[in-house]
């Protein structure tokens, strides 16, 4: 195990030393002590390390992740695991605004609650928030799963172009082009492997959850084109 | 952006406290906005009595003389504790209009920052740390208290138009975020019978809830009406002799998070000021919802 205090090393040094590690290091387990809300921890990794950050992070929190996996005891700042490709970030607390933005890959757990704009134009990460969304969650998610156990704010899934959106709770409102979809066996037995690898296996069933998507009225791609493409 | 810390004690024995609590969550926030930054700072003081905080654009301005002229010219015997380039007028409750009439007439020069029993109010240009040492804030005690480090983006990089803004007695607003309707605002309250030091829209909100709360609605009320009254990007920190509030705009792009304990209530614009307040590691910490009036009423 691997010790980093950032009160004595300063961010720019665990990061640097974070992303100095070859893709066969041995050194695979990071603690993180004191973060204290610090701005863009372990971000931009690319390594198959696992790093335990103790405390409460700022921004950006494991932005740009590639294979690690990174979690963090308390809650997360806006814009944790943005543009994430691969990997695994677990937020044991809540997350703040834009959590997963644009995410390519990969795997994020919340285990509270995520504020707004979670899941914002994500890109083909799979999100799993144990807890709440708020507005404007999924705001043109093109690619990507999004599971929420508890409620959703307004406007969700606005503009949606083809992520798939399952929430168990109260969907406050739909966003523009995003309606409710039939909840076909194949989008259950999806929801069953997210649950369990988004740590929520026993929490809730697939069969507790609406299926939320496209109405592909809003964008230009048809869809009897897509052979085309 | 902008950087907004507020803490509002509900221990008293945390009192002497205040202002290094404030000054470290203050700092914490410098990269938020160095332009300038401000703070007003809410004490116990006795009933019957008022304070006017002044600030003069002269470093070498003379308060002790200011002093002696408005002693003899109010003919009762008011205080002057001076503290950099500002200084609080101490004095009767009732001599407050007779004291700032006599302060323009006066001095001229000098402008008034705030007025009331419990509040005083420091702001100057520059970054939160030396604006903080020049006032002694660590210092400072009190039962409540609101800082803003500015990064401007509406109006000039000035100390009038830096915040906290106080347009009422006891009362004083800080502000993340930019309005987009303030002009039409600002000209409906001077209407009213506002008036205005600067260009600032931030003043505009400030004003807004001074007005609201003249014509008689609580603290709440008037917050809530600044949801369909002002129109742009805003978080809210607001203070009063007994209250302290928040307002977030239903977007709510500008970051939040706030922290309670049996001992405080805690406001900043990151986590990361609130990560050194005691007790943290217990508070219950959340981000306030968009378009909700957070409040909290001290029992006087």
């Amino acid at each position: 195990m691997m010790r980093f205090d950032l009160a004595d090393g300063g961010l720019r040094a665990l990061n640097a030393a974070l992303h100095a590690l070859p893709p066969d290091t041995n050194e695979t387990e990071w603690e993180v002590l004191n973060p204290k809300g610090a701005h863009a921890i372990a971000v931009g990794l690319d390594a198959p390390i696992e790093v335990t950050v103790r405390g409460s992070a700022g921004y950006y929190l494991a932005g740009m992740n590639k294979r690690a996996t990174v979690r963090v005891t308390g809650s997360a700042g806006p814009g944790v695991a943005e543009n994430m490709m691969s990997g695994t970030v677990i937020v044991e607390g809540d997350a703040s605004q834009y959590a997963g933005a644009t995410g390519r890959g990969g795997l994020l757990v919340i285990k509270g609650n995520a504020a707004s704009r979670c899941g914002i134009s994500m890109k083909g990460i799979d999100i799993v928030v144990h807890g709440n969304v708020g507005h404007m969650s999924a705001f043109m998610a093109q690619k990507g799963n999004l599971v929420v156990l508890g409620d959703a704010g307004e406007a969700l899934g606005d503009s949606i172009y083809e992520a798939r959106l399952f929430v168990r709770g109260r969907v406050r409102s739909l966003g523009a082009d995003c309606i409710e979809k039939e909840m076909r066996p194949e989008h259950l037995a999806l929801l069953e492997d997210l649950l369990r690898r988004g740590l929520a296996e026993g929490k809730a069933r697939p069969e507790e959850f609406r299926r939320y998507g496209s109405a592909r009225r809003l964008y230009n791609f048809h869809i009897d084109n897509a052979s085309a493409y | 952006m902008c950087g907004i810390v507020g803490l509002f004690l509900k221990d008293p024995a945390l009192e002497p406290e205040l202002g290094r609590m404030l000054a470290t969550m203050l700092v914490t926030l410098s990269d938020r906005g160095p332009d300038s930054a401000g703070i007003a700072i809410y004490g116990r003081r006795p009933e019957g009595t008022a304070r006017i905080t002044l600030r003069s654009e002269d470093p070498a301005h003379d308060f002790g003389a200011l002093a002696a002229d408005l002693t003899a010219a109010l003919g009762s015997p008011v205080e002057v504790i001076r503290r950099d380039t500002h200084a609080v007028v101490e004095l009767d409750a009732d001599l407050v209009e007779a004291a700032r009439a006599e302060v323009g007439r006066l001095r001229p020069a000098v402008k008034v920052m705030g007025v009331g029993q419990a509040i005083e109010i420091y702001k100057e240009v520059g970054l939160p740390k030396s604006v903080a040492d020049r006032f002694g804030l660590a210092a400072m005690a009190g039962t409540h208290g609101i800082g803003h480090t500015r990064m401007a983006t509406e109006s000039a990089v000035t100390t009038m138009g830096a915040h906290p803004f106080s347009t009422g007695p006891d009362q004083c607003l800080v502000h993340n975020g930019s309005l987009s309707n303030h002009n039409a605002v600002r000209r409906q309250l001077i209407r009213a019978g506002m008036t205005f030091e600067t260009e600032n829209d931030t003043e505009v909100a400030a004003a807004f809830l001074t007005h609201r709360m003249d014509e008689g609605a609580s603290l709440g009320q008037a917050m809530a009406d600044m949801l369909t009254g002002l129109d742009g990007f805003y978080t809210f920190v607001v203070g009063t002799r007994d209250g302290f509030a928040v307002l977030r705009d239903p977007i709510a792009c500008k970051p939040a998070v706030m922290a309670e304990t049996d001992a405080y209530v805690a406001f900043g614009s990151e986590f990361r000021a609130l990560a050194d307040l005691p007790g943290i590691e217990g508070a219950r910490v959340w981000e306030p919802e968009p378009a909700t009036v957070y409040s909290w009423e001290r029992a006087a």
